[in-house]
């Protein structure tokens, strides 16, 4: 009795390795280095395109309260698999996702404000850029801060592990710097008075400026700027370049114009001009 | 000011869209629970077997389910796994296997447990009258195992229901997935719409997981008097 039991247990056991195994060996072996077209024709024959998008970032990608997905980033994928002829299938990520959600071959495109740096392009490939961000300073209208030499010995308030807080410790060395763990943290000590301004990401202020319009963003950029730009996973080449020619014609056609002016315009204020977020060369 | 966040709550398909991400929730937790409790309970069964590999192996497939956070599980098996094997599933099927083996290694722990529990008299009166093994399982040890297993299983249901809020990390529209998407949404305009949206996360759950709560503590409370008299 004892020996029917034995080989009862060692079939279970076979019985989950050969599960496992199986599972394994059901490969959706998606070679990324084959020719050029044939990563576009497999899109297209397969009618849809995935695409990873934010859902928590109004204004470039969220949803709205009919539950549909809008925002800047949106309206570029849309446009994108409408030009390609199939339907985009969106996967929400967060900021962490977005770089294994290529690599793990769970989306083709990632458009969530994705910002190019040179660790990120190590390990995917970006396409040409569709916006441009840098740092900005918002202050008190009533006393205003225009330029980065009027801060010389007084605070500014940053968020910790922000390209603004980068950008002031390293190039701005008599500016004293005032960090919180939060934006909401570092907006209350804004409005506290803390300190003489505030620094941030420039497309995050002027949308923060419009709803608290006691404050301006008098230095829209300051210091090197970074460009956001859709990712593809490493040596999807046929993807790559057909991205490539999308975001050139789509920016020779205005398309960019067009989306900063229904998209983000609404939410950053008359002071903003497209022509300082939207890349037009 | 506080007030004014509740309007959110019921603005356009918001509420609908919170129901439905708390339907995904309860969805994955059921699926989790009926696979998770049946491979439980026959892993359970196996570990009460006097068979030392069988049991050795089982053991180190409890404790690594039980070492390595379930948000690590999660993590490996969505991305990792399809880059070095290409198993790809999507997020929801991901979620339920890999809730289904840590499910199942609780369960185990909890069903050995309870067999254990049962008296050696028992079980050699079963055997001295002639029971197999499956018969012996059938009718003398799972009836009397039950009751103590019970309460352990119905607070691992609980646990599940809680740690399907992790599944936000791997592009599951859970609830807490939805509830953050509104927050944002509307925190610009309406920063207490999150005070109103993460409140109504808590009754949802409540909803779900007190009550089990209680039947756990009143199914313990009435096989401890059963019990001791």
């Amino acid at each position: 009795m004892k020996k029917k039991f034995r080989i009862l247990g060692a079939l279970a056991a076979a019985a989950a390795i050969l599960i496992f195994a199986t599972g394994c060996g059901k490969s959706s072996s998606s070679s990324s280095s084959s020719s050029d077209n044939a990563a576009i024709a497999k899109i297209k024959k397969s009618g849809k395109i995935r695409i990873a998008v934010f859902g928590d970032l109004p204004p470039y990608g969220w949803i709205n309260k009919d539950g549909k997905r809008v925002g800047y980033d949106l309206a570029l994928a849309r446009r994108i698999a409408k030009d390609l002829g199939v339907k985009p299938v969106f996967t929400q990520v967060n900021a962490n996702g977005r770089v294994d959600a290529l690599k793990a071959n769970k989306v083709d495109l990632v458009l969530a404000n994705f910002t190019v740096t040179p660790e990120r392009k190590q390990v995917i490939d970006f396409a040409d850029p569709y916006m441009k961000v840098s740092v900005g300073v918002v202050s008190p209208k009533s006393k205003p801060i225009t330029k980065v030499s009027q801060l010389k010995g007084k605070d500014v308030i940053v968020t910790k592990g922000t390209t603004a807080e980068q950008y002031f410790t390293q190039s701005q060395k008599s500016v004293g710097l005032q960090k919180y763990d939060s934006k909401t943290q570092q907006f209350n000590a804004l409005k506290n008075g803390r300190a003489a301004a505030l620094a941030d990401d420039n497309s995050y202020l002027f949308a923060w400026a419009k709803d608290n319009p006691k404050y301006t963003v008098g230095i829209k950029t300051l210091g090197p700027a970074s460009t956001i730009a859709p990712g593809v996973k490493k040596g999807n080449k046929g993807l790559l370049t057909w991205t490539n020619k999308e975001i050139k014609k789509l920016t020779k056609d205005g398309f960019f114009n067009k989306a900063y002016k229904s998209e983000l315009a609404p939410y950053f204020g008359k002071e903003i001009k497209a022509s300082d977020i939207v890349i037009t060369k | 000011m506080l007030a004014s966040g509740i309007k959110v709550l019921f603005a356009g398909q918001n509420m609908q869209r919170l129901l439905g991400g708390f339907l995904v929730t309860l969805r994955v937790a059921i699926i989790v629970l009926i696979l998770g409790g049946i491979l439980g309970v026959l892993l359970g069964a196996l570990r009460t077997l006097h068979n030392r590999p069988l049991r050795i192996i089982l053991r180190i497939y409890l404790e690594i389910f039980r070492i390595v956070p379930t948000v690590v599980l999660l993590f490996v098996a969505y991305y990792i796994l399809p880059q070095t094997f290409g198993l790809n599933l999507p997020g929801e099927e991901v979620a339920v296997l890999v809730f289904t083996l840590w499910t199942a290694a609780e369960m185990s722990d909890i069903v050995r447990g309870a067999l254990e529990s049962v008296p050696v008299h028992q079980k050699e009166s079963g055997l001295a009258i002639g029971l197999t093994q499956a018969q012996l399982f059938r009718y003398v040890l799972i009836p009397q195992a039950i009751p103590v297993a019970l309460p352990g299983t119905i607070n691992l249901a609980t646990r599940i229901i809680k740690t399907t809020s992790l599944l936000l990390m791997i592009s599951v529209m859970d609830i807490v997935n939805v509830g953050q998407t509104l927050v944002e949404a509307n925190g610009h305009k309406n920063p207490s719409a999150a005070f109103w949206i993460y409140g109504m996360m808590f009754i949802l759950y409540y909803i779900l997981c007190a009550p089990l709560s209680q039947w756990a503590k009143r199914v313990e409370k009435k096989r401890l008097e059963r019990a001791n008299g």
